[in-house]
């Protein structure tokens, strides 16, 4: 049974197999170019006394390609879920030849079993081959930007990409399931895991375990916050503030009491910065940030950067249940209908 | 080995023809004592009729001794019909020109003496059933 | 000696309508069944409730003594053609015997490489290249090498030309003379069914219609013609299945283990299309009666 799923799934395993495998001499080639400029950027930086991530220029390097490789991890997942979920038993239901698996010696019970386990466990190791290598050429540039929790980077990163990669395949085996038509299947496949990825980072990741909060001034903290002059109002830039590898909800400018600076508020205290055509509007800033230094300051909500691999298993542990809960269903699905 | 045919729209049951096949290979001595009918295998992978059709005329044939089963080997004849005198032969297909001969002069096309001949032909084997 | 397929009460309903109900029937082994019915009248939904493929909504359903579909070795003794043969248009003949030998412990390799050999397949071309009647009898070689004593056929002709129509049913036959299984099979083909069925199941307007063996039947059908009559005049015995009258004339086709004694009628026999037509045309003029329905 085991040798036969194999069997019918050859196409699509040599072509997985071949791009991964070109994947890898791609990444293999180009990754050493990565890893010299970062390692030359941090031997001579110590002399020029500035090794801050924004100085370092690996991160202009193969814009390019950098851009390729990004773009192909967030794809892949739902790529295979797509090509090897959707089809996996929409096919047989859409072909009719269920009518023929099922009436062999080997209950469905077992013959989903093989397929699902055997297939999800290809779809599981081609999403952790691809990212173990994408982690491998972009830890030079990781060194640079040092922003692998914010909200985008996250699902590029350590090991949730696995936990997509099941879900994304369990989703298109249900869809499959429930459709019966292998296109349609894999069309709700995709609009279902984009659905479900901006769902999970958008409400369930930041409320997984409540940030911590922490106060900055004006004063060592630069800037506090930028200004806006139009013609007849004065806008509040929020701060922006990074902390390495951190996960930055907001920065928000607030007093001891909680309430947030506006604008017709710093109107009034600094009267001057809204001024046109000013000779100094920098300094004027800075002056009014001291200003209000005594009862403002900003506050920042962020994740420390040593919660990040709680935040990989939790989500790896969401994505992971959300699938097997899928292949129950499917599971359940089918019995209903059919034996 | 003789080969049977089945006519579907003859009205005869099929376990019928066979037998009625057999009897007449008997008859002109295209099967003689010894030889072995074709297994119900090989009828009905030529004919695509039911097996029971062909075991249901063995069995008929057995039980009028014209043909004897050996149990995993096959079905044999055991006894001829070429009994029947060639001289009768003779004289009843003489006889069988002469009715021919007078149906023509009758003035009965071919047709109608086709007709004619199955017609009675049925009723005598009716008869004869009952 | 146990049925090899027993109904009783069994239906099955999609949504509102009922695909099959009350169906009951107890087939004997050892005999090619032809189960025959108009489309819609729930041929392949009995066919596939009785290999495991449906659940049944009402009643139940035995095959060799046990519920179908459920264990490894219930499968195993059921062989099954689905109609238009499905099979895998990738997979090579081969392939598809791998298939079976893998997903089959008691699949019987030297007899499924004779079959196919003997018609003539080249083994490494794919099942999607065939034609028709081959597929047809690749789907059979797949069913028949598992060697199961009840093998089910849903129309496995009905879409085959007529040579390969009469070469599946002569390897049919073959299989059936060689290792003695039962087999139940669907088919509008009412002359083929002559030829090779011993045993008749009609179903129309989902429900049987009649059931036995076609001998007996035939036996016990006959049409009556003769002058006009009122049928309430016939003996109780004598059950009408389908009248039909002119003005001078009434025909009437019954269903009798006693001889027909009233000597006003001519009698005739039926041929197994008179008698398939005469319960098919019942079942369509019940349909069309107004049901009187009790709300519950």
């Amino acid at each position: 049974m085991i040798r036969l799923a194999l069997r019918q799934l050859r196409t699509e395993a040599v072509i997985g197999v071949g791009l991964l495998a070109v994947l890898a001499v791609v990444l293999r080639i180009t990754g050493g170019n990565l890893a010299q400029v970062n390692d030359a950027f941090q031997a001579t930086c110590r002399a020029s006394g500035n090794c801050t991530a924004a100085a370092n220029p690996v991160r202009g390097v193969d814009q390019g390609l950098q851009a390729l490789v990004a773009t192909i991890a967030t794809v892949a997942p739902a790529l295979i879920g797509l090509f090897l979920g959707a089809p996996l038993i929409a096919r047989e239901l859409e072909d009719g030849t269920f009518r023929l698996a099922w009436t062999q010696s080997v209950t469905l019970r077992r013959w989903l079993a093989v397929k699902l386990g055997l297939v999800g466990l290809g779809a599981v190791a081609m999403g952790g081959l691809l990212t173990w290598m994408v982690d491998w050429w972009q830890t030079p540039l990781d060194a640079a930007t040092q922003n692998s929790f914010d909200p985008v980077s996250f699902g590029l990163h350590g090991i949730v990409p696995i936990g997509y990669a099941a879900f994304a395949f369990a989703l298109g085996v249900t869809v499959g399931v429930l459709l019966r038509r292998t296109v349609a299947a894999m069309g709700a496949t995709l609009v279902g895991f984009l659905v479900a990825r901006i769902a999970v980072t958008a409400w369930v990741r930041p409320n997984l375990t409540s940030p911590l909060h922490e106060t900055l001034s004006f004063l060592t903290a630069r800037p506090g916050f930028d200004v806006q002059v139009s013609a007849s109002t004065l806008s509040l830039t929020p701060p922006h503030v990074t902390i390495p590898n951190a996960w930055v909800y907001a920065a928000t400018v607030v007093n001891h009491s909680g309430a947030m600076l506006t604008g017709p508020y710093v109107l009034h205290a600094c009267p001057g910065i809204a001024e046109l055509n000013q000779p100094q509007p920098l300094a004027a800033l800075r002056a009014c940030q001291d200003k209000l230094s005594a009862t403002f300051h900003t506050l920042v909500t962020y994740q420390p950067a040593s919660r990040f691999w709680s935040f990989q298993w939790a989500e790896l542990g969401i994505f992971l249940a959300a699938a097997l809960a899928l292949c129950g269903f499917s599971y359940w699905w089918l019995r209903r209908q059919y034996a | 080995m003789i080969e049977f045919h089945l006519d579907s729209r003859s009205g005869v049951a099929p376990y019928l023809q066979v037998v009625h096949q057999v009897r007449q290979a008997l008859r002109l001595g295209l099967l003689g004592e010894g030889d072995q009918l074709p297994t119900v295998k090989d009828v009905v992978a030529r004919l695509a009729i039911n097996p029971n059709t062909v075991l249901k005329a063995y069995r008929e044939l057995e039980h009028d001794g014209l043909v004897a089963a050996r149990p995993g080997i096959g079905t044999f004849v055991t006894r001829t019909l070429s009994d029947a005198s060639l001289a009768a032969h003779a004289g009843l297909r003489r006889e069988l020109l002469r009715w021919f001969a007078e149906a023509r002069r009758a003035g009965l096309d071919d047709e109608s003496i086709e007709a004619l001949f199955r017609d009675g032909f049925r009723a005598a084997s009716t008869e004869d059933v009952a | 000696m146990s049925a090899v397929l027993e109904t009783n009460g069994l239906g099955k309903r999609y949504g509102r309508k009922w695909a099959l109900s009350e169906c009951t029937l107890a087939i004997p082994p050892g005999k090619v069944v032809g189960l025959v019915g108009p489309n819609g009248a729930g041929k392949t939904t009995l066919l596939h409730l009785s290999v495991g493929l449906l659940r049944p909504t009402a009643g139940s359903i035995n095959v060799l003594a046990g519920r179908p579909g459920t264990t490894p070795s219930q499968l195993a003794r059921v062989g099954f053609v689905a109609q238009d043969a499905p099979t895998y248009a990738g997979l090579s003949i081969d392939d598809h015997l791998r298939f079976g030998r893998w997903m089959n412990p008691t699949w019987d390799a030297k007899l499924a490489e004779e079959r196919v050999a003997g018609l003539g397949l080249d083994p490494r071309q794919r099942a999607g290249q065939l034609s028709g009647g081959q597929r047809a009898q690749l789907a059979l070689t797949l069913a028949v090498a598992k060697r199961p004593e009840l093998l089910v056929l849903d129309e496995p002709v009905a879409s085959l030309d007529p040579l390969a129509r009469r070469e599946f049913l002569q390897g049919l036959m073959e299989v059936v003379a060689e290792h003695g299984a039962s087999v139940i099979l669907s088919s509008h083909l009412i002359a083929d069914l002559e030829r090779v069925c011993d045993h008749l199941v009609v179903l129309a307007g989902s429900r049987v219609q009649i059931a036995g063996d076609i001998d007996e039947l035939l036996r016990t059908h006959h049409r009556l013609t003769g002058p006009r009559h009122d049928r309430h005049a016939l003996p109780s015995d004598q059950q009408v299945i389908s009248e039909s009258h002119t003005d001078r004339q009434t025909t009437l086709i019954v269903r009798t283990g006693n001889p027909i004694l009233d000597p006003a009628f001519s009698v005739a026999q039926l041929d197994l299309e008179d008698l398939v037509l005469a319960y098919m045309t019942r079942a369509a003029q019940e349909d069309r009666r107004p049901k009187l329905e009790v709300r519950a």
